[in-house]
């Protein structure tokens, strides 16, 4: 554990890239195989769930540190952080214990507390916390919290891996996808010169694009480029390996089972096929708002109303595997062609499911121009722009794929709540609710808490403390003068909020200085917005 | 009451004097010489002997300074005035007053951490205690410091082998020659900013002993300064100042980096809980090795520790400090974590 926690406090310490790795590095090439396993679950965001409700661990904390709930709750909001307030409050560990490695706090510690009743649960918990302190009491209660959360991208985690195992990236980020257990011989295979893939549901890494800052022309000539739509939906890969058909998501989570149309088209494929594409709520060959599919997200039983209601199709993008032959490394003109060719050979109940992902025509980058403008109107968020000679690469890549994003929408709103913050924005209030005029009065219709500078957020902190005209719980409300301009990408409908509508990934753009809040906007130009 | 708040701080009507007034009064009893409780303009000053020069040096060259030595009593218009050691920096005095057999004591701010640049704080028995509490919450809980300080010199040795200069930076008075009599000097060469220097001077007339530390500017072109170690006030974070140093890793000494989110917010590579006040858990036994039956709280979280004592039986009050604000909402306690407040002393 120690080794663990002190690997987790060198990767806190730093923003240096190449440190992060060296790190990694550092310890994936002395840790057993047993405890690097974990390591690399916790280390790319796989956490267990939350064992242990956050009121019961407060509660045993307190009992523990021998303070009393006002207390904790003091502490806790100038912590702003649950497991980092207990770790702080905990008395120290009487006596030095000798280290646990990680694998059996886990697996003899953390893992059969699932089993354990609340008694039981609370034993296991006081007998770490006496064991433990410092940097490794704060692992052990980001793992419980189920919030274990390190400053490394997945892209670290396999070049370090890479780099310790004198095995290829791409191989090691293959070797990383799916379903897995973090075993020492999972580890080991990690490395492994065998290449085969045992697995028939492992998914490949998504290949992501980064946005485009202004216009196409910077990428040569038009013709050496696909355009297609962007859509908001969700991306997938379908995979159809010795009979059996898995869809992930590029979180990957194997959702199947949630969409039961699209699993029954796979079945349709060929076998030995994957494809890449978006999952679209999907109604008379155009799609529906993402609020549609969130609707079926939710459910835990999909009843005949909701898939009657929200058809959802999976858009094909890519086809990553043709005929059980990784074909990744193939130039993207010719993955399309054969994209093209299998979609057509489908029966008609699979192409109606997997249609494949329309092509701008792009005549030149005039013609590219006019389709992005008119994006919007098809429901669109702009463009994909992929180079015709690209293969299909690992993770978040610059140079070959693009997306380019229709401007979003802005409108200026009036600060009216405030909350504080987590993390590093602990004890400042950075989390604001927004509203806009309906006649004489304000409406609240968007909550955002990022877009500010460092610098704005301690003048607009220090601004709500003096400002505030009343709290309930953490949260204040304020007099309303501050004027913010707010973008955001999609306007709805909502039944469900007080100002009537539901705006997308609000974020705030910057601080309307200038402006008094008479001068903000009103609902009218919302809805205004959603009709036009 | 021997003392009241006033609206320019704490007020004696007896002796007719302020202790740490936050404006222009014709006299005032300074604890000690940070900018938050020894402010410009007052027609007289008292102090201690032992923080004369610091004080000289923050105040201006025409102050009227009188000065006490630890434990001698000035008879103010029938007030017993003495200044006893509070152990936060350099001079750095608790209050005593004295009338009518009624004892009340003004810690200013205080540490009970033995630190080599400046008398031990010493406990005072009182009726009444007046207790700074910027660190008054459980979750402030220090490390003895000479592991803080192994941690700064491993710090500065991982540097050198990178090739880095290491930037520390503390508050200049104070944390600042603190920092250098604790770090081991045989590692490699020292500097101190600007800010520093003429306080670094002032500690050693005073006879505190502090390693040579050198102003960068001073330093031939082309100096490698991947082996040394520059102490610097956290305002010169971020400037064109620390351009000259080439690679460097910075560092922020103050008791608020124990909170990671504090330290995330400094923006510096590492933080070390290196504080000049009390902590939690010496904040209590302080307050109860003065015997006091009262306790007036200010500078901090004050509402947290009136409830606190209250609860365990010991009569507590906040008071307001200037530096809090807000106090009309009743919500002055909240700003002990402003960013504003670290900058000040800590």
């Amino acid at each position: 554990m120690k080794s663990f926690a002190n690997l987790y406090a060198e990767l806190d310490e730093t923003t240096r890239t190449s440190e992060k790795v060296d790190a990694l590095a550092r310890y994936f090439a002395s840790a057993a195989p047993e405890d690097a396993a974990w390591a690399v679950h916790f280390l790319i965001g796989r956490r267990p769930k939350r064992l242990v409700p956050a009121r019961r661990l407060a509660e045993w904390a307190m009992e523990m540190a021998g303070v009393p709930e006002w207390m904790f709750a003091e502490c806790h909001e100038a912590v702003g952080d649950l497991a980092e307030t207990i770790t702080l409050l905990l008395p120290p560990p009487s006596e030095e214990r000798e280290d646990l490695p990680l694998h059996r706090w886990v697996e003899e510690r953390l893992l059969p507390m699932r089993h354990e009743d609340e008694a039981g649960q609370r034993a296991a918990m006081r007998g770490a916390w006496a064991e433990l302190s410092g940097p490794e009491a704060y692992v052990w209660n980001k793992l419980i919290t189920g919030a274990f959360r390190v400053g490394v991208s997945q892209n670290l985690v396999v070049r370090a891996l890479a780099r310790a195992g004198g095995v290829d990236e791409p191989t090691v980020a293959h070797r990383l996808m799916g379903a897995w257990d973090p075993t020492p011989e999972f580890y080991t295979r990690l490395f492994g010169a065998d290449t085969s893939d045992a697995d028939a549901s492992r998914p490949y890494p998504f290949y992501l694009a980064y946005a485009l800052e202004g216009g196409p022309e910077s990428l040569g000539d038009a013709g050496e480029w696909q355009a297609e739509w962007k859509w908001d939906g969700i991306r997938a890969q379908m995979i159809r390996r010795r009979d059996n058909v898995y869809l992930w998501s590029r979180g990957e989570e194997l959702i199947t089972e949630r969409f039961p149309e699209l699993a029954r088209a796979a079945g349709l494929l060929p076998d030995g096929t994957v494809l890449d594409g978006e999952i679209l709520p999907w109604k008379e060959h155009a799609p529906l708002p993402f609020a549609q599919l969130q609707r079926r997200i939710g459910r835990k039983v999909l009843g005949a109303k909701i898939l009657a209601e929200v058809p959802v199709v999976l858009l094909a993008y890519d086809l990553l595997e043709l005929e059980g032959r990784d074909v990744r490394e193939e130039p993207l003109r010719w993955r399309r062609a054969r994209l093209e060719e299998l979609i057509a050979s489908l029966p008609t109940g699979a192409t109606d499911r997997i249609p494949l992902s329309p092509i701008v025509p792009a005549a030149g980058w005039d013609a590219v121009l006019e389709a992005y403008r008119g994006a919007r109107d098809r429901a669109s968020e702009g463009l994909m722009l992929k180079r015709l000679d690209s293969p299909y690469r690992t993770g978040r890549r610059r140079g070959d794929w693009w997306k380019w994003k229709v401007e979003p929408f802005t409108l200026d709103a009036v600060m009216v709540y405030a909350q504080r913050g987590h993390g590093r924005r602990a004890s400042l209030y950075t989390d604001y609710t927004f509203a806009v005029w309906k006649g004489g009065e304000l409406v609240p219709f968007a909550k955002a808490y990022s877009g500010l500078t460092d610098a704005e957020i301690r003048q607009v902190d220090a601004w709500v403390r003096r400002n505030s005209l009343q709290k309930f719980g953490p949260v204040r409300t304020v007099k309303p003068e501050l004027v913010f301009e707010l973008a955001f990408e999609g306007i709805q409908r909502s039944p469900r909020h007080k100002s009537g509508v539901a705006v997308r990934f609000p974020r705030i753009l910057r601080w309307r200085t200038d402006k008094k809040p008479e001068e903000a906007d009103s609902l009218e130009t919302i809805i205004g917005l959603l009709e036009g | 009451m021997l003392l009241r708040v006033s609206d320019r701080g704490m007020y004696c009507e007896a002796g007719d004097f302020f202790i740490d007034p936050w404006l222009p009064v014709d006299r005032a009893v300074i604890t000690h010489a940070h900018g938050d409780h020894a402010r410009w303009g007052c027609r007289r000053y008292l102090g201690s002997r032992e923080g004369e020069r610091v004080m000289r040096t923050r105040l201006g060259h025409d102050a009227r300074i009188d000065t006490l030595e630890w434990g001698e009593v000035r008879d103010v218009r029938g007030v017993r005035v003495s200044l006893h050691p509070a152990g936060h920096i350099l001079g750095s005095a608790q209050v005593r007053v004295e009338r009518g057999g009624q004892v009340w004591v003004v810690s200013g701010d205080y540490k009970t951490e033995p630190d080599p640049t400046c008398t031990p704080f010493e406990p005072v028995r009182c009726h009444t205690f007046v207790t700074e509490s910027t660190f008054g919450l459980p979750i402030y809980r220090w490390r003895p410091q000479a592991e803080v300080f192994a941690q700064i010199d491993a710090w500065w040795r991982g540097n050198q082998e990178a090739g880095r200069a290491s930037l520390l930076f503390g508050y200049a008075l104070g944390k600042a020659q603190r920092m250098l009599a604790g770090v081991d000097p045989t590692i490699g060469p020292i500097f101190a900013h600007g800010a520093a220097l003429k306080l670094n001077q002032d500690y050693r007339d005073g006879g505190i002993p502090l390693p040579p530390a050198d102003n960068p500017m001073g330093a031939p072109k082309g100096f490698d300064w991947s082996r040394a170690l520059v102490i610097a006030p956290p305002s010169a974070n971020g400037t064109p100042w620390m351009r000259r140093f080439g690679p460097v890793s910075a560092a922020f000494a103050s008791g608020w980096m124990s909170i990671r989110g504090a330290r995330r917010r400094r923006g510096v590579d590492r933080g070390f809980v290196l504080s000049d006040h009390v902590d939690w858990p010496s904040l209590l036994s302080s307050i109860e090795a003065t015997g006091a039956e009262c306790v007036w709280v200010t500078h901090g979280y004050r509402e947290p520790v009136v409830r606190w004592l209250r609860e365990h039986g010991i009569q507590a009050l906040a008071v307001a400090s200037r530096w809090e604000g807000d106090e009309g909402l009743g919500m002055g306690d909240e700003g002990a974590d402003s960013p504003a407040e670290e900058t000040t002393s800590d």
